[in-house]
């Protein structure tokens, strides 16, 4: 797992478009990541972005198939995406 | 084998059918209070464990604990769950503990199972949703999970109650087997955590690595630990160069590492798995950008009409009920100073307590529907963004909803908000919502000065006022929650992240007693202090100073000779009053209230209310000297719109004094119990005081203002 915060302009989760898929790379946060994590977001997990609220944020995310999480932005943004 | 009650502990993670599966386990057979030391809610309850091959039935007691994640503590309410856990000391740690699982997202829910089990606590896992896994087209197999978690594993529907007695058969087989057979740790520690482990379990004579570890990591939300103990420990930490952050999140990777295997091992999906269908379609509405905000009023606009307008049935009903009651008791005692403390003292604030259940039982059930359905996560999710303008969380909206009923369980429902920051702010703003308290104030000041007319040909211009009062409320709550959160330094940065759980029918069953819960405990908290204001109220209106009230009254009887006797009475209860230690009171802070357009009596009133609101009327009613003849009894409302005022001769109750005491009670922190819940919830006076203090600078400030403007 990579924690560094040495490529700031990867894509993260806050890039998808609606409907769009990533897999989950890395965290740029390492308090947020725990978080993550026990949230079941794993580095290899693929994530679906499956509703946006009103005003942008927060997002609905679809983490492995198998739960919706709703997250702020710049939570989603911690996530790097492949 | 274990003699007496085992105790066995529930654990698992949000939405994973937790709650359900203790009202399956225990029924009616349980209660509501406090952990010990804490002020996080704490269910109980009893369970009979049939005896195999003719041994005595057991009784287990069961206690749920918070839904978590993890075994580290995102918010207050989840400390709990360690505090618990890590101390066999507590008088509730378990014999058992039965870890609740969603099979529909086996992997995330097994993380906090494997942390359980390597605190060393004998475990047993009872998967539920399966039904739910079984429509994202997965299959269990729990004898595989049970054979690679080494752990007894049952199928279960706490919905249905399907699997409950096989649960019950597991625990007991736990409780019976003597030693922990062939325990394992999910998690191997590293070289430097084990140099650390070993210093730690010596130092506190620990048997269980884990524990151990949890000693460095959570000492600080260990209520069991003396200052000595912590202090120890962070000097431990030092010494090793323990970094707890990293260890954290390395220890949930390799947890997962181990659990992935066996998930995929057991867990076989047939094509794409997928959320049920009927969440996906009601999500594509109920988050939308529009039709979203556009359901969401619909919902708000159908819980006010609930409170307001179904409500008034039962609360007239219960009203007359009591006053009749009143009457007939007042009838059948002797008259004296018995009768009067138990009618108009005891039951006139028992009726005051009485009459809020309508609108607080209807506000709940409604509340807990909203959040068994799924809809309220969804709420919070539309809401967040607004909410974060003014330094709140999404999650604010249950108790800005909540605190429209009562602000006292609306406070206490902030725990969820895991940003102590943002708690703190919402905690703070919530007394603002116009709580059913406040109601019986609006309506009667509204009816003396508001006129019943149509606006536009359907709207009530009372009904109009009235809502313009609740959306005051809330203007006023968010302006100052914006207002705080530029005075309050932010320590850490908020954060949302939010299980949106699929949508469910309510559970009746669990809404009746959600409702019923609710009620009772208003009862008993707010109902306490009421109770002991209005007969504190009652002595100190009926009793004054020396002789006062006797010279005042022999003075009124010679001068109104002549007059009925009906008028002498009503004159005599009211120099009474007057001379009274209220009467007193009441003129002292005359001064102070002045400028608001209010006099000595509707001081008295102000006072009395200053503990809670509802009392307010009540005071009213008796300062305006009315309770006494029951013949031909005015109304409250009829009485105020006689009151004139002494000096210009005019009615008392223009427009601008009635709104200005609406306005003042708008914004005035009235409540004593308010004020207790916020010091328990914040952990001191610093909070509710600087709150106390600037709810009456405002309500004070916008009082004068519509006083001077409209007078």
């Amino acid at each position: 797992m990579n924690l560094n915060k040495e490529r700031m302009s990867a894509r993260t989760v806050s890039h998808l478009r609606k409907g769009e898929k990533g897999i989950i790379k890395s965290f740029t946060d390492r308090a947020m990541s725990l978080k993550l994590l026990e949230m079941g977001c794993l580095p290899g997990c693929e994530v679906r972005l499956d509703a946006v609220a009103p005003f942008g944020d927060p997002i609905c995310i679809n983490v492995g198939g198998s739960y919706c999480l709703s997250l702020r932005l710049n939570e989603a943004a911690v996530i790097e995406i492949e | 084998m274990k003699q007496g009650n085992i105790k066995v502990a529930l654990v698992g993670n949000p939405n994973a059918g937790k709650s359900t599966l203790f009202n399956a386990l225990t029924g009616l057979r349980q209660k509501t209070g406090n952990f010990p030391g804490v002020t996080v809610e704490k269910k109980s309850g009893t369970f009979k464990l049939s005896g195999a091959d003719g041994q005595p039935e057991l009784s287990a007691i069961i206690v749920d604990l918070p839904g978590t994640y993890s075994i580290y503590p995102k918010s207050r309410d989840e400390t709990v769950v360690m505090d618990i856990l890590a101390n066999p000391k507590h008088p509730d740690f378990p014999d058992v503990v039965v870890v609740v699982a969603d099979a529909s997202n086996l992997q995330r829910n097994l993380l906090l199972f494997t942390e359980v089990n390597d605190l060393g606590l004998p475990c047993v896992l009872a998967l539920n949703m399966l039904d739910v896994a079984a429509s994202m087209n997965l299959t269990v197999n729990a004898v595989q999970l049970a054979m690679k978690l080494n752990v007894p594993v049952v199928r279960i529907n706490a919905r249905t109650g399907e699997g409950i007695n096989q649960l019950k058969e597991a625990v007991r087989q736990v409780v019976e087997r003597s030693e922990h057979s062939a325990f394992a740790y999910f998690y191997e520690p590293k070289e430097n955590e084990i140099r650390l482990i070993e210093e730690v379990k010596a130092m506190y004579a620990l048997d269980n690595d884990y524990v151990a570890l949890q000693y460095v990591c959570q000492h600080d939300n260990f209520s069991f630990l003396e200052k000595p103990a912590r202090v120890a420990l962070d000097k431990l930490i030092e010494k090793h160069a323990f970094d707890e952050n990293l260890f954290l999140a390395e220890e949930t990777v390799s947890r997962y590492e181990k659990i992935k295997p066996i998930v995929n091992k057991s867990v076989k999906s047939a094509g794409q798995t997928e959320q049920p269908y009927w969440t996906r379609k009601l999500d594509s509405v109920l988050l939308h950008p529009f039709w979203g905000y556009v359901m969401f009023a619909a919902v708000l606009i159908l819980v006010f009409q609930a409170i307001f307008s179904w409500a008034t049935y039962p609360v007239d009903l219960l009203d007359a009920g009591i006053a009749a009651s009143i009457e007939w008791t007042k009838g059948v005692l002797p008259e004296g100073i018995l009768n009067d403390l138990i009618t108009d003292g005891i039951m006139a604030g028992l009726g005051g307590i009485l009459l809020f259940i309508p609108p607080i039982a209807i506000l709940f059930a409604l509340v807990s529907i909203l959040e068994e359905s799924g809809y309220m996560a969804r709420v919070m999710v539309i809401m967040d963004k607004l909410m974060r303008k003014f330094g709140l969380n999404g999650r604010s909206v249950v108790p800005l909803i909540s605190g429209v009923a009562c602000a006292v369980p609306a406070i206490m429902t902030t725990r969820s908000i895991s940003s102590r920051y943002e708690r703190l702010l919402t905690i703070l703003v919530t007394p603002l919502m116009s709580c059913s308290a406040r109601l019986p104030i609006y309506t009667i000041l509204i009816a003396l000065v508001v006129p019943s007319t149509k606006v536009l040909g359907f709207l009530n211009m009372q009904g109009l006022v009235l809502f313009g009062l609740y959306l005051l409320g809330l203007v006023g709550a968010l302006g100052t929650a914006w207002l705080l959160s530029l005075f309050i330094p932010r320590k850490e940065p908020g954060y949302f992240m939010l299980e949106m759980p699929s949508y469910k029918l309510p559970r009746w069953g669990h809404v009746a007693f959600t409702m019923y819960d609710s009620v009772r405990s208003f009862v008993l908290e707010a109902g306490k202090v009421i109770m002991s204001i209005s007969i504190i109220l009652w002595v100190l209106s009926s009793y004054g100073p020396g002789d006062r009230m006797e010279n005042a009254e022999a003075q009124v009887v010679a001068t109104m000779r002549n007059a009925p006797q009906e008028q002498v009475n009503a004159a005599i209860s009211s120099v009474k009053l007057e001379n009274s230690y209220a009467g007193q009171f009441g003129h002292f802070i005359e001064p102070a209230i002045r400028p608001l357009g209010y006099d000595w009596k509707i001081g008295i009133a102000l006072l009395a209310s200053f503990a809670a609101r509802e009392v307010f009327v009540g005071t009213m009613a008796t300062i305006y000297s009315i309770s006494g003849d029951f013949e031909d009894v005015p109304t409250v409302k009829e009485r105020l719109i006689k009151e004139k005022n002494p000096e210009t001769g005019q009615a008392m109750f223009t427009p601008a004094v009635s709104f200005s005491l609406l306005i003042f009670y708008v914004f005035a922190m009235m409540c004593m119990s308010t004020i207790a819940v916020v010091h328990r919830e914040t952990h001191g006076w610093k909070w509710p005081l600087i709150q106390l203090a600037y709810l009456m600078t405002l309500a004070y400030v916008s009082a004068f203002v519509v006083y001077q403007v409209l007078s």
